[in-house]
C-alpha cells in the first residue's frame, strides 16, 4: 500500500494541534481566575482568597508547561509538513505568528516565572501585576493566533499573485469577518473551562468534607461565572453560526447535515449522513427549527451540500456530529448552571451530594465540547485550507514522502503518550494532596523561576512532598 | 519608492536572533550535555539549578527565530525545514524530554535517574541536530523553484555529523565556562578541570570543519583565497579567544572564560555568515530571494522595534533577581 503523506500530515496536525489545544484552553480561564484570586486576596487580606490563589497556581504551573512543550512543536509544524502553504501565506501569517512570540510569549514567560516564585521576593502588588500580566498574555496570543487562523477561515484584505498571498489591508486582513465571533466564542469557552474544572475540582474536595471554607467560596464563584458565560456562550455561538452562513455556506450545511438547498428545513436530532449516496439515514428532526435558527424565519431557505461537487464537499459525517456533541454539552453546561442557581435557595448548591457528584463529571465537558468545536471549524473547512483560495493537496511539502511522515505521526505519538502521562499523574498528585499542602510556606531561597511546573511541590512519586536537594543560592 | 533596503536590516535581525538563542540556550543545553560526566548526584542538582532560572526564556528565542524566519524570510523557512524534516523531528523530542526534565527531575525519587538520562539525552539530540543545521547549510541544500526537492536523510552526510559534533563540543564549553561562573568548590574545580580538553575538542573540530569547507564549495573558497584579506581577521580573533580562555582557565578568573567563549562563539559565526553572504538559501537563493513582501517586512519590523527593548528590558531583570552563585542545598530536610 501507498503511503499517503497528504492523509498522514492531516492526521500529524490533527493530532498535534488537538493535543496543545486542550492546554492552553485552560490556561486561559485559570490565568484570569489567578489574577482575580490575587486581587481580592491583595484587597480584602482574607487568607482564603490566598491559600485558594496558591492551590490553583500550582495547578497553572504543571497545565501552562504542557502548553509550551507542545507549543513550540506547532511553531515548526507548518514548514515541516505544510511548506507550499507556509510559502504561500508567509506574508501575513508570519508576521501574525512572529508578533504573537514579541508580545504574548515572551512576556508569558518573563512574569510567570514572578508569579509562580517570586510571591516572597517582590511585593505583593508586584506580584498581583505578574499574575495580571500573565492573564493579559494569554489573551495576546489568542489574539494572534485566533486572528491568524480565521483569516484561513475567511480571507479577507489580502489578494493571491502567482501563488502567493499579499496583504493590501491589515486591519482588514486581521479583523477578518469570522475573527470577532471566534475570538469571542474561544475566549468565553476558555472561562467556561477553566469554571467548571474548578466547579469540579472544588466539589469533589467538598465531597470529601476537604477544606469546606475554601472550595465552598470558589463554588461559589464559579457557578455565578456558569450562570452568565453558558447562556452567553449560546447566543455567541447562534451569531458565530449565522456569520459562518454567509461566508462558509457548505460548512453550515455539513452542519445541519441538509444535502439539498431548501426552505422549511428541519432541526436534525439525530441521522447517518452518507457522502456516498449524498444522502442521510434514519433521519429524526424537528421541522422548521433549522430554517428558523439560521434565518428567524420558518421557510428561509438554506443552503445545500450539492451546491458544491463532491470533492469540495467536507467529511460531513465528523462535521456533523462534532457540532451536536459541543451543542449538547453547551446545553448541558446551561442545565448545570440554572441548576446551580436553584440550589441556592436553603444553601443547598455545596452540600447536595448528586449535585457535587455532577460538577464533578462536568469537568471534562468543556475540554470535549473545545475538541469538538475545533472539529466543526477545522474539518469543516476541508478540503480547502484557505477557504477558496488555497486546498490543502496543494499545501502540503512536495518533497515529504509517505515513509517521513509516519515516522515522526508515530513519533509525536509516542513521544507526547510518555511525557503527557507523567504530566497527567503528575497533576492528579497535586489534586490529591490538595489545598492543604499548597499552603505550606515554601522555603524562600529553594525558589528556582520560571520552570512552570516546579512550583508544585508535590512530590513525584508518593511522600516524599517536601524534598528538594538544593537550593537557588544568590544573597 | 522602497526607500529602504529592509531584507538587509531583516538579515541583520534574524542574524542577530540566532546568535542570540546560540549563546543563551547554548550554555543551558551544554550543561545538559555534560550532566551524566558530573562528579556526583548532588553536583548535578547544582547544574540544573543554575539554568533553571532561565532556559525557558532563553528557549522563545527559538520560537522566535521560527516565526521571524516565517515572516521575513518564508523561503529560508519552506525550504529548511522539509529538507531538515527528520533532524527537526529528533531536535523537538529532544526539546521536549529535556524540558519536561527540568520539572520532573527534583520530584522524582526512584525513576529519577530516568530523568537524568531524559534531560541528558535530550540536550545532546538537540545540540546535534542543530550543527547538522550548521553543517547542511555550508553545504547547500537541493532545491528548484523554491522548494527542496532532496531527499529525506539528504542532511545526514559525514560533513554535517562533523558540524554536530562540533556544536555538541562548543555548548559543552560554554556549559563548562558557564558552571565556572556560577558555581563554586568541588563543581568548580571539576568544570576548570574540563574545560581545557573541550577547548582543544572545540579547536580540532572546528580546524577540520575550517580546512574542509572550501573544499565542499567553490563560492566560498574563492571569497577566503580573494584579495579580501581583511576577512582573516575572524579567525585571528577566534583563536585570540581562544587563548583568553586557555589563560584565563589556568589562572583561575571565574567570569572571563564565559565571555572569552561567548567571544569565540561570535567570531566563528561571523566567520560562516562571510563565506556564505548573501546567501541565505545556499546555494541558489540569497537574501533578497528569500524575502517576504516589503509590506510584510515593513509591518513587523515596526512592531519589533517598539517591542523588543522592552522584552529585553524584563528579561534582563529576571535575571538580575536571580544573579549569584549557586550553591548546594543547606536547609533542605
Ligand atoms: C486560543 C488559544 C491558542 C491557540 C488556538 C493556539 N495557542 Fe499556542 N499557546 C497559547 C494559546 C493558543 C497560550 C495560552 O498562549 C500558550 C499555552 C501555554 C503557554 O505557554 O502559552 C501557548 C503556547 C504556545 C507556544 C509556546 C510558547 C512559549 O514558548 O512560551 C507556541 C510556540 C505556540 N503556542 C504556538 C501555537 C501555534 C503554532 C498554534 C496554531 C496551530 C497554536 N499555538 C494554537
Ligand atoms: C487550537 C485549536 C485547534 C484545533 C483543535 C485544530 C484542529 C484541527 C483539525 C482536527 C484539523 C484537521 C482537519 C482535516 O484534516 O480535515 C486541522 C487542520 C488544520 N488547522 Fe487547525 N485546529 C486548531 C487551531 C488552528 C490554528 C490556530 C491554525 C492556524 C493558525 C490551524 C491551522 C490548521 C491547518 C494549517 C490545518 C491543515 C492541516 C490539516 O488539514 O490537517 N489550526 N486543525
Ligand atoms: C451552546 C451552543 C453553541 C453553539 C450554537 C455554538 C456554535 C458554534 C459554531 C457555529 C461553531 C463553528 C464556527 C465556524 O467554524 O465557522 C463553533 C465552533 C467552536 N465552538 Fe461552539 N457553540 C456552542 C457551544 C460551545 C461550547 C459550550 C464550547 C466550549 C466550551 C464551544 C467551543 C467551540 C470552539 C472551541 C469552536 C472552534 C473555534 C471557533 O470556530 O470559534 N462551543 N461553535
Amino acid at each position: 500500500m501507498e503511503l499517503d503523506p497528504l492523509i498522514l500530515s492531516r492526521i500529524q496536525f490533527a493530532f498535534v494541534v488537538s493535543f496543545h489545544a486542550i492546554f492552553p484552553v485552560f490556561t486561559i480561564g485559570l490565568a484570569s481566575y489567578i489574577a482575580v484570586l490575587e486581587g481580592l486576596a491583595f484587597k480584602t487580606k482574607n487568607p482564603v482568597w490566598m491559600k485558594l490563589s496558591s492551590f490553583w497556581t500550582t495547578v497553572f504551573a504543571v497545565v501552562f508547561g504542557m502548553g509550551v512543550v507542545s507549543g513550540i512543536v506547532m511553531s515548526f509544524q507548518f514548514g515541516t509538513n505544510w511548506s507550499n502553504f507556509s510559502q504561500a501565506s508567509a506574508n501575513f501569517l508570519g508576521p501574525m505568528l512572529s508578533y504573537e512570540v514579541i508580545t504574548a510569549f515572551f512576556l508569558e514567560a518573563a512574569f510567570l516565572g514572578v508569579l509562580l516564585f517570586g510571591r516572597d521576593r517582590v511585593p505583593p502588588g508586584v506580584h498581583l501585576f505578574a499574575a495580571i500580566m500573565v492573564a493579559t498574555g494569554t489573551f495576546i496570543s489568542s489574539f494572534w493566533i485566533l486572528s491568524a487562523n480565521s483569516w484561513m477561515q475567511t480571507p479577507a484584505g489580502t489578494e493571491l499573485r502567482d501563488g502567493i498571498f499579499y496583504v493590501t489591508s491589515w486591519t482588514e486582513a486581521i479583523f477578518n469577518p469570522s475573527f470577532q465571533f471566534r475570538f469571542a466564542h474561544k475566549v468565553i469557552a476558555s472561562f467556561l473551562t477553566g469554571g467548571f474544572v474548578v466547579a469540579g475540582v472544588s466539589a469533589w474536595y467538598l465531597l470529601k468534607g476537604r477544606e469546606v471554607e475554601a472550595n465552598r467560596k470558589a463554588l461559589s464563584m464559579c457557578l455565578w461565572l456558569l450562570l452568565i458565560l453558558a447562556p452567553t456562550q449560546l447566543v455567541v455561538g447562534d451569531f458565530h453560526g449565522l456569520n459562518t452562513l454567509e461566508h462558509q455556506p457548505t460548512k453550515v450545511a455539513a452542519m445541519e447535515g441538509n444535502w439539498e438547498t431548501s426552505r422549511n428545513v428541519p432541526l436534525l436530532l439525530f441521522a447517518i449522513p452518507d457522502q456516498e449516496n449524498q444522502t442521510n439515514l434514519f433521519e429524526i428532526g424537528v421541522p422548521g427549527l433549522a430554517s428558523l435558527i439560521l434565518t428567524h424565519q420558518w421557510d428561509g431557505e438554506i443552503p445545500g451540500l450539492k451546491e458544491v461537487a463532491v470533492e469540495e464537499q467536507p467529511p460531513v459525517g465528523i462535521v456533523f456530529w462534532s457540532f451536536r456533541i459541543m451543542v449538547g454539552l453547551g446545553l448541558l453546561m446551561i442545565l448545570v448552571a440554572i441548576t446551580g442557581l436553584v440550589l441556592r435557595s436553603g444553601d443547598r448548591y455545596w452540600r447536595t451530594g448528586w449535585f457535587l457528584q455532577t460538577l464533578r463529571f462536568m469537568s471534562v465537558a468543556p475540554f470535549i465540547a473545545v475538541l469538538t468545536g475545533w472539529f466543526v471549524t477545522e474539518f469543516g473547512r476541508a478540503p480547502w485550507l484557505v477557504y477558496g483560495m488555497m486546498t490543502q493537496a496543494e499545501s502540503v511539502t512536495p518533497s515529504l514522502t509517505g515513509g517521513m511522515a509516519l515516522f515522526t505521526l508515530i513519533g509525536y505519538v509516542v513521544v507526547y503518550s510518555l511525557v503527557f502521562s507523567a504530566g497527567v499523574y503528575y497533576l492528579m498528585r497535586v489534586l490529591y494532596e490538595g489545598m492543604e499542602s499548597a499552603q505550606h510556606e515554601p522555603d524562600i531561597q529553594s525558589e528556582r523561576p520560571k520552570r512552570p511546573m516546579s512550583a508544585a511541590h508535590t512530590s513525584f512519586e508518593l511522600h516524599d512532598s517536601n524534598e528538594q536537594p538544593t537550593k537557588q543560592g544568590g544573597h | 519608492m522602497e526607500l529602504l533596503d529592509l531584507a538587509l536590516v531583516w538579515a541583520f535581525i534574524i542574524g542577530f536572533g540566532v546568535i542570540m538563542y546560540v549563546l543563551m540556550d547554548g550554555f543551558d543545553l551544554g550543561v545538559g550535555i555534560l550532566f551524566p560526566f558530573a562528579p556526583s548526584e548532588q553536583d548535578r542538582d547544582i547544574m540544573m539549578n543554575s539554568v533553571a532560572p532561565v532556559w525557558d526564556g532563553n528557549e522563545t528565542w527559538l520560537v522566535l527565530g521560527g516565526a521571524g524566519l516565517l515572516g521575513a524570510f518564508p523561503l529560508v523557512y519552506s525550504i529548511l525545514l522539509p529538507a531538515l524534516y527528520i533532524g527537526v523531528f529528533l531536535m523537538l523530542a529532544g526539546l521536549i524530554f529535556r524540558g519536561i526534565a527540568f520539572e520532573f527531575r527534583f520530584k522524582a525519587r526512584g525513576s529519577r535517574y530516568l530523568w537524568n538520562w531524559a534531560f541528558a539525552g535530550g540536550s545532546t539530540v538537540a545540540a546535534f541536530a542543530q550543527g547538522v543545521v550548521v553543517g547542511t547549510y555550508i553545504e547547500g541544500y537541493e532545491t528548484a523553484n523554491g522548494v527542496f526537492t532532496g531527499g529525506a536523510l539528504d542532511w545526514l552526510t559525514p560533513f554535517t555529523v562533523l558540524t554536530g559534533l562540533g556544536l555538541l563540543a562548543g555548548y559543552a564549553l560554554l556549559g563548562s565556562t558557564w558552571l565556572i561562573m556560577k558555581t563554586e568548590g568541588r563543581l568548580q574545580e571539576w568544570a576548570y578541570k574540563i574545560t581545557l580538553p573541550l577547548l582543544a575538542a572545540v579547536l580540532v573540530v572546528f580546524g577540520i570543519i575550517s580546512v574542509w569547507t572550501p573544499f565542499i564549495d567553490d563560492m566560498v573558497r574563492e571569497r577566503w583565497f580573494s584579495n579580501l584579506s581583511i576577512i582573516w581577521v575572524l579567525p585571528a580573533l577566534t583563536l585570540l579567544c581562544a587563548f583568553q580562555i586557555f589563560r584565563t582557565v589556568r589562572n583561575r578568573f571565574e567570569g572571563m572564560p564565559f565571555v572569552a567563549t561567548m567571544g569565540l562563539f561570535i567570531t566563528a559565526y561571523l566567520g560562516l555568515i562571510v563565506s556564505r553572504w548573501p546567501y541565505l538559501v545556499p546555494p541558489n537563493y540569497t537574501l533578497w530571494d528569500a524575502a517576504s513582501a516589503y509590506d510584510s517586512q515593513l509591518f513587523l519590523l515596526i512592531g519589533l522595534l517598539i517591542v523588543i527593548p522592552i522584552v529585553l528590558a524584563y528579561t534582563a531583570w529576571t535575571y538580575w533577581v536571580f544573579r549569584g552563585k549557586v550553591r548546594a542545598g543547606e536547609g533542605y530536610h
